[in-house]
């Protein structure tokens, strides 16, 4: 009796595992044959208006681009902050818990909240309100991994440090931080992976256009929303340009995924 | 240097907690006027975007009421009295807001009920799928697989992970509504099919964090129950699941709170209409997925509702994983 329950739960947490993994594998491959079969030159050399996606692709980095590099800094400053600064206090303790709770706050109250104090000021949708909202998704998860790699650093080195001298700003910019780069390297892709497929806090704050656009102060061109409004049309050729965008998209995510794991692993072995 | 270093790093630690005060504080100014308008009744008023006609008589009392009221305070000298007076007046206009109201004879009832009902059982559908699933993968990669099968089945099940929402959301409107609706009847568009959906969507997210909470127990524990003569079963459920149970647990909240502030995979297969769906199959609305849509074309009081929806879902996911981090997942 014990053996069979054994087994039937064994085999129940197998099926679990290959139902997943069979939902899982038939959204990519839905995505991989829709979208390859749309994926010719033409996508990456002409406008949305054209029946390309060249704008929105660039739009969607560019205002991933504006709001890590913007985010790099304050979410560094901060983790240092945490870690270096504030020990174990309780308002550091609280800034911490605080940030996870940032961290996994619903995408499109972010949006609501730069729709109140971006858009309705200024009267339109532009691009900095959407890099002020990916900026703010983006900080939490830059100032926790920051603050989780610059734990990891041994205090002998900081120790080494002040003992011949150092100011406490040197032997953290010099030592700890060096110590700590590639995780926070990795830190920072996971972050701008996870920004970059963003969708719901763009909607009403860049809107999308179908036009190119470099100025970030007017509607901007974002490839997520026109995914969104591409597949909820009815012409079929306006579904498969967004199942293209969407399998570009997918693909620009993993790839960052990667390239992050590779910069953490390089840093282990 | 060492002093603006430090200052500054401590500027950009507080800017989190600044964004989050500015936020709750954003959202309800915003919301104000709908929660002047609507109060609590909101959360339990079905209707939304109805025109209800508002009967005189009410307006009249209300009217009335303030008149006495502003009769009744003594016409005093008293600076305090006049500033009193003035609230008065305020009221007043209020009033005679209501009465403009009253003559056009009509209303615009907004109530989240709707929204909030869908929501809930969109979440509660993704839970009791995704957890038996994601439970499964979670044992099975850390206990059952062959290392060889589990490391590389873990790297993409975080990978997966990462995956954006709007995939989700688009291979349910094109293939997983129809197959649903194809297998139980009803609608491509339906609460089954955004429950279903966000239940994939969190899967591999759960599944990773579970893992990771089994992974913690300590092989010593594993060894002398096997030691014992135990089956896999009762090691799994007589001592990794009690060793690790709040991390899972804390796994399972996080995804809740996840797939309640979910919009994009919800968008495409929800519907989007303010009923109530009364089979599983049939379409209804989310929080989130009324604030996607209807931000865009709505102004003066219908926006004020939408923020006063946001405020709510912010404070409902907040409370969610605060729940989470405090509870379970506390750092030792």
């Amino acid at each position: 009796m014990r053996l069979l329950m054994n087994r039937l739960f064994l085999i129940f947490s197998t099926l679990a595992a290959i139902i997943g993994l069979f939902f899982l594998g038939w959204i990519l491959f839905t995505l991989c044959a829709k979208g390859l079969t749309g994926l010719n030159f033409d996508v990456f050399t002409k406008d949305l208006i054209d029946g390309g996606l060249r704008n929105v692709i660039v739009g969607q980095i560019m205002m991933s681009g504006v709001a890590t590099v913007i985010g790099i800094p304050v979410g560094i400053l901060a983790g240092i902050y945490l870690q270096e600064y504030g020990g174990n206090s309780k308002s550091t303790e609280f800034l911490r818990d605080l940030s996870d709770v940032m961290m996994s706050a619903p995408s499109i109250v972010v949006g609501t909240f730069v729709y109140a104090i971006v858009v309705v000021p200024t009267g339109h949708t532009s691009g900095w309100a959407g890099v002020l909202a990916l900026f703010i998704l983006m900080v939490p998860i830059i100032v926790r991994t920051t603050d989780d790699m610059l734990k990891l650093v041994p205090i002998e080195l900081r120790e080494a440090g002040i003992a011949i001298g150092a100011s406490k700003y040197h032997v953290t910019m010099n030592i700890v931080i060096r110590y700590a780069k590639a995780g926070i390297l990795t830190g920072i892709l996971l972050a701008f992976a996870r920004v970059v497929g963003e969708t719901a806090p763009l909607i009403y704050t860049s809107g999308s256009s179908e036009f190119w656009s470099t100025d970030l102060t007017s509607t901007f061109p974002s490839l997520t929303v026109s995914i969104y409004n591409l597949a909820t049309m009815p012409d079929d050729e306006m579904v498969q340009l967004g199942w293209t965008g969407a399998f570009l998209l997918t693909a620009m995510v993993l790839i960052i995924n990667l390239l992050g794991r590779y910069a953490s692993n390089k840093k282990r072995s | 240097m060492e002093l603006i270093f430090r200052k500054i790093a401590q500027l950009s630690a507080s800017l989190v907690f600044v964004i989050l005060a500015a936020t709750t504080i954003v959202l309800y100014m915003s919301a104000k006027p709908a929660i002047e308008e609507f109060g609590a009744k909101f959360l339990f008023e079905s209707r939304w975007g109805v025109e209800e006609k508002v009967e005189m008589p009410v307006a009249e009392q209300g009217q009335l009421k303030s008149i006495e009221q502003g009769d009744a305070a003594p016409i005093g000298d008293d600076f305090i009295e006049d500033e009193d007076d003035f609230i008065m007046d305020d009221e007043d206009f209020i009033t005679d807001d209501d009465m403009e109201l009253g003559d056009r004879k009509s209303k615009v009832i907004y109530g989240a009920l709707v929204p909030i009902v869908g929501t809930v059982f969109s979440t509660l559908i993704a839970m009791l799928f995704s957890i038996p699933i994601a439970m499964g993968i979670a044992v099975f990669l850390s206990e059952i697989a062959p290392n060889a099968l589990a490391k590389p089945v873990s790297v993409a099940i975080e990978l997966l992970a990462s995956i954006p929402s709007i995939i989700y959301g688009m291979w349910g409107l094109f293939y997983f509504g129809p197959f649903i609706a194809g297998l139980f009847g009803g609608n491509t568009v339906s609460l089954l099919v955004a429950g279903l959906v966000l239940g994939i969507m969190v899967i591999p997210f759960m599944a990773a964090l579970s893992r990771d909470a089994i992974g913690t127990v300590p092989d010593m524990l594993k060894e002398s129950a096997y030691a014992m003569g135990a089956t896999k079963l009762e090691v799994i459920k007589d001592v990794v699941f009690p060793y690790a149970k709040t991390g899972i647990i804390g796994s399972i909240i996080l995804s809740f709170g996840r797939a309640l502030g979910e919009t994009m995979a919800v968008a495409f297969v929800i519907g989007g209409v303010y009923q109530f769906a009364g089979k599983v199959t049939d379409p209804t609305n989310s929080i989130p997925v009324v604030l996607a849509n209807s931000f865009a074309e709505s102004s003066g009081l219908s926006l004020s509702v939408l923020f006063y929806l946001a405020l709510i879902l912010f404070i409902l996911s907040f409370a969610v994983i605060a729940i989470a981090k405090f509870y379970f997942l506390r750092r030792k």
